[in-house]
């Protein structure tokens, strides 16, 4: 009893500190479509590209980990802003087909240079202690503390920059009505560059976490599909449901690891998926969307 | 030739060739393929069999995403389940005949149990589904060990069909070559007919459709059933062509793949398919014979190479959206417009 007990908060605390990094890329996933309507399915690689930097400046160059954390920061901004003024700037007002696909596109082209110059091995971080913390019989990492640490403090962050700051407000105001937010002297244009880099700066943040815990590789870009099931549980356009769908979807993967397992191996891998099925055929606009209602 | 088409009928401007010079140009291309195998290497017969699969598979991905409108990335997946139908019927000795139709019909059922939730979602929410289809049917073929062999794969018994084995690679080009004209023929005139002009209707917009009568979740159901039966079928003929199959040959890559050969050749097209695979399977050509060039000119450098193909083919993508937005297909049309009426174009 009592260490079945424990094997449920052992994975119910695993799945929390999952389910907050992907509660933060869910926030990338949101940010973007609530200012600017486009799914961007390139989320994935962001994160890759975000990891491989900062690995990349802290082995190769020997920087120390915060200073290559910040630097990967600026390099995302950089990636952010480019992506979209050169890539989903001339596609405004085209079908979502095609934007969907640009992002496809992206993807090809980010995994494509990402082995160009790093190639296919997978390569480890070791930076944080190995041995685990001993909470009364739960064991975590400190990567998983530190990952939860890490996720709750951007997202307070991001809660109060969106409550308070003015350009959270702008960035509200685009989202709910661009032409009426236009004509109250806020630049749209500025309002999505920006949605963009904070979307990009976010993700690379998951993405070193991951690559802390997983190692990085270039399927550390799955991570994008992955969190798919989070931000449709959460809603597409609820900055509050990606966070909260997030962390059920990271909890459900590792409970159905738990306790699943022995009847269908590895079923945490789709696990996620089967769930996102289910609520796109009972609740399709998730649990905090905005319901489109359509009328004749 | 003609300088412009001035139809007198419906009749007339139904009519699946236009003009005599069309027909003619079409004749001498079909007997160009069928007489293809004399002079081709081993080698071009395997690609050109590639390209009619291929081929077969994007036809019924445009009939889903270009003429009704609904976005599918989990086409691969639906290859997937055609495959391995047609692989463990023939194992279990059912002949070929059967087994490649139960393939087209396989794939046509679970497309259609994916397709229900588009009763509810549309455009975002649907890509999103189909991804959920996706990583779950490739999910089950990886782990479903007793039937698909797993992670390992299974290796696929060659259909016999009459005086025909298709582990002999030429009969297999006749027959993906007979079978992506038959699919072409299909997708014409379902495009013409009565469930062809319900799709447009429900693409362009589909409240209107329904107030004028088309029961959208039946027809929606319908593309997404024949859409996977083309891509059962697809599957089938790629798993004779393979001869081992795995889990990896039906990727969301190849689904990207296949849905960017439709987007380049022109959605909504008939022709866009056969473009959209042409383009890509050239440009694929291409790529190779630079890659090797590259490899034996810079031999230190091999492992920048190795990328090349996917950003290459990202870049393609990326280009043809935002300048060529409605394809091969479009430009083509446009082209033929110009020189028909040349030098007086107005």
């Amino acid at each position: 009893m009592e260490s079945e007990f424990l094997f449920f908060m052992q994975m119910l605390l695993s799945g929390l500190s999952m389910g907050s990094i992907y509660a933060l890329v869910a926030l990338g996933f949101v940010l973007i479509y609530k200012a600017t309507s486009i799914l961007n399915l390139a989320q994935g690689e962001f994160l890759m590209v975000g990891a491989y930097i900062c690995l990349s400046i802290t082995l190769d160059f020997g920087l120390n980990f915060f200073a290559s954390f910040m630097l990967t920061m600026v390099f995302s901004v950089i990636l952010g802003l480019a992506v979209e003024r050169l890539v989903l700037r001339p596609l405004i007002g085209e079908p979502i087909i095609s934007v969907i696909m640009v992002t496809l596109g992206l993807t090809y082209i980010l995994r494509g240079v990402v082995i160009m110059i790093w190639g296919n091995d997978i390569r480890q971080f070791n930076i944080f202690p190995e041995q685990p913390v001993d909470f009364w019989g739960v064991k975590l990492t400190y990567l998983y503390l530190y990952s939860l640490g890490i996720s709750l403090i951007l997202l307070t962050v991001f809660a109060i920059f969106f409550k308070y700051a003015r350009t959270g407000i702008f960035m509200r105001a685009v989202a709910d009505h661009q032409t009426a937010a236009q004509s109250m002297g806020i630049s749209v244009r500025g309002v999505f560059a920006m949605s963009w880099c904070i979307s990009a700066v976010v993700s690379s943040i998951g993405g070193i976490l991951v690559g802390n815990i997983a190692g990085v590789g270039v399927d550390l870009s799955y991570i994008g599909l992955k969190v798919l099931p989070a931000v449709i549980l959460g809603g597409l356009d609820s900055i509050l449901g990606a966070i909260i769908g997030g962390l059920i979807v990271g909890i459900l993967e590792f409970l159905s690891a738990g306790y699943l397992d022995p009847y269908i191996p590895a079923i945490n891998e789709v696990f996620p998926f089967i769930v996102l099925v289910l609520v796109l055929m009972i609740k399709p606009y998730g649990l905090f969307g905005t319901e489109e209602i359509e009328r004749v | 030739m003609p300088a412009g088409l001035f139809h007198e009928s419906y009749r007339y401007d139904e009519r699946i060739f236009q003009t005599w010079f069309v027909k003619a140009w079409l004749i001498a291309f079909l007997i160009a393929c069928a007489l293809f195998p004399f002079v081709g290497s081993k080698y071009m017969i395997s690609i050109m069999t590639e390209v009619g699969i291929a081929i077969i598979a994007c036809h019924g991905l445009n009939i889903l995403t270009g003429f009704t409108g609904q976005i599918s990335l989990g086409h691969a997946a639906f290859l997937g389940v055609g495959a391995y139908t047609c692989s463990i019927l023939i194992q279990h000795g059912v002949p070929f005949i059967i087994a490649l139709p139960m393939a087209g019909v396989m794939a046509a059922l679970v497309g259609m149990i994916f397709g229900i939730p588009s009763l509810r979602l549309r455009g975002l929410y649907l890509a999103i589904a189909t991804i959920a289809a996706q990583f779950i049917i490739e999910f089950t073929i990886r782990r479903w060990d007793s039937l698909t062999g797993g992670v390992e794969g299974m290796f696929v018994e060659p259909g016999i069909l009459g005086p025909f084995h298709f582990d002999n690679r030429i009969q297999l080009y006749y027959l993906t070559f007979v079978l992506a004209v038959v699919a072409t023929i299909v997708i014409k005139n379902i495009v013409r007919a009565r469930s062809g002009r319900a799709f447009v209707a429900i693409r362009d917009r589909y409240l209107a459709a329904e107030v004028i009568g088309v029961h959208v979740f039946k027809y929606r159901l319908m593309s997404f059933a024949v859409s996977s039966f083309f891509a059962g079928i697809a599957g089938a003929l790629l798993a004779q062509y393979l001869e081992v199959i795995t889990h990896e040959s039906f990727t969301i890559h190849q689904s990207i793949d296949y849905l960017a050969m439709c987007i380049i050749g022109g959605l909504g097209h008939v022709l866009g398919g056969i473009y959209g695979v042409g383009f890509w399977f050239i440009l694929e050509r291409i790529l190779e014979v630079v890659t090797t060039n590259l490899n034996t000119a810079f031999p230190d450098h091999i492992t920048w190479f190795v990328s090349i193909r996917e950003i290459v083919f990202g870049c393609a993508i990326v280009l043809f959206l935002i300048f060529e937005p409605d394809g091969l297909a479009a430009r083509w049309r446009t082209i033929r417009a110009y020189w028909k009426l040349w030098p007086f174009s107005y």
